[in-house]
């Protein structure tokens, strides 16, 4: 059955007011989305509907309190400048993204690994099942990867990324987001997720962006634009803190 | 520790990864040629019991000597192409990260992890059409264990890799419906 952006919209909605419901009746916020989330297609079968079984924390050997690390041979010098990976200069709007990778108690995480992916300015990615009529950029791949410096501060030099088509329903348009895979200094912290840009039309149809039904948490996702991170007659900015959720070693040490 | 700042959430790690996560020699944690390597492997299976040939998998264990330490070099890069060189054969990462083929099916590379109490692999799993990965352990023996113990007889077995044929331990992933895999949370 092929599904109207109007049907997507209806169960957006009736999420969204169940949500909203639960928390003005004092749920505590959900940080994170549902993973039974309808709207968003190809959710249906790929969720667990057992509760998820909790790993408590005590034992030392809990390996997820740890997690792996890297260096500076996991990355090149380049890596975290995705306009320089081809002989010429891709198209389109040059951006420098940055910000700061922090825990939960807002320390920073240093020296871990942070991996993005996205589409290119037309909304294409170098992908093989990416076959939507918009042009390939034989100078943009579109990977970058970095390390947090002492800080836990990371930077990317890329393009904005485009808005593209998908077959979640007639007429599904994903705003342009860019993908982030982050490492925290504990397996429990790892994280996946998506970066928007700020004023996107695309937002409240979207189906990925709303499964996170809470809406200070959907606002968490969205970048900054930062003038003084804007490179005189180079890249505009934005800036993008990231923070890692989940028990590591050090928070077990502490006392919780 | 006090909680001061709310986590950035989570999102679908889609279709379209496959050309930035997955790297060379990501399922041979295991020094290349060690007489001790072990294969883990299964099948990803969503709620019709259909492979899932998009699931991206990563792996995370003790080293042989209990060490959780990890190493530096899962992805080893080549700075002169940029490129990969793949693992230096000495340093044990513990680290794996593998995507499923066309059929679902992955094998990860590895050696025993050393552990006082009955060994076992982190497994978290990523897919399109999963909203936030999951997290799940394959213990390679059954035993005594407080994870193992705190689960309902008839799912226990869902958390342990069967030994078969040539150090392999076949460990599927079904991510719902019948024998569906315990997955686990860290509160």
């Amino acid at each position: 059955m092929t599904h109207t952006q109007s049907d997507i919209d209806t169960a957006i909605d009736e999420l969204q007011n169940a949500y909203d419901e639960a928390l003005a009746a004092g749920a505590p916020a959900r940080h994170h989305p549902r993973r039974d989330y309808a709207p968003y297609r190809s959710s249906l079968l790929r969720h667990p509907k057992q509760p998820l079984v909790p790993v408590h924390g005590g034992d030392p050997e809990t390996v997820e309190l740890s997690g792996p690390v890297f260096g500076p041979t996991d990355i090149t010098e380049t890596d975290n400048d995705l306009t320089v990976q081809h002989q010429g200069e891709p198209l389109g709007e040059r951006i420098t993204v940055s910000g700061r990778l922090l825990d939960r108690a807002g320390h920073p995480v240093r020296g871990q690994l942070i991996e993005l992916w996205q589409a290119n300015a037309s909304g294409r990615y170098a992908h093989l099942r990416d076959q939507h009529p918009a042009p390939l950029d034989p100078n943009f791949t579109g990977v970058g990867r970095t390390l947090t410096d002492g800080e836990g501060r990371y930077t990317f030099t890329t393009i904005k990324p485009g808005a593209y088509p998908w077959r979640n329903h007639t007429n599904a348009w994903r705003p342009a987001h860019i993908h982030f895979s982050v490492f925290g200094t504990a397996f429990t912290q790892r994280l996946v997720t998506q970066m928007y840009f700020p004023n996107d039309p695309l937002f409240p149809y979207d189906p990925i962006l709303r499964s996170v039904t809470d809406r200070a948490a959907r606002e968490r996702l969205v970048a900054a634009y930062r003038h003084d991170l804007s490179r005189p007659e180079f890249s505009l900015g934005y800036e993008w803190d990231i923070v890692l959720d989940g028990p590591s070693a050090t928070w077990i040490e502490e006392g919780h | 520790m006090t909680e001061t700042i709310l986590p950035t959430p989570s999102h679908t790690v889609g279709p379209f990864y496959g050309y930035a996560l997955p790297f060379p020699e990501g399922e041979q944690i295991a020094p290349k040629g060690h007489p001790d390597t072990i294969v883990l492997h299964g099948y990803v299976l969503d709620g019709h019991g259909d492979p899932v040939p998009d699931a991206l998998l990563e792996f995370w264990q003790a080293a042989p000597d209990r060490s959780l330490a990890g190493a530096p070099g899962s992805l080893r890069r080549n700075p002169v192409t940029g490129g990969f060189l793949g693992r230096n054969g000495t340093d044990f990462t513990g680290f794996g990260r593998v995507a499923t083929d066309a059929d679902g099916h992955y094998a990860l590379h590895t050696l025993q992890p050393g552990t006082a109490g009955v060994p076992y692999i982190s497994v978290c799993v990523f897919a399109r059409g999963l909203l936030h990965h999951l997290f799940t352990r394959a213990y390679l023996a059954d035993g005594t264990d407080p994870l193992l113990d705190s689960v309902e007889r008839e799912r226990r077995a869902t958390l342990i890799a069967r030994p078969g044929e040539n150090r392999a331990y076949r460990f599927d992933i079904r991510l719902q419906g019948e024998g569906e895999t315990v997955f686990l949370e860290f509160p």
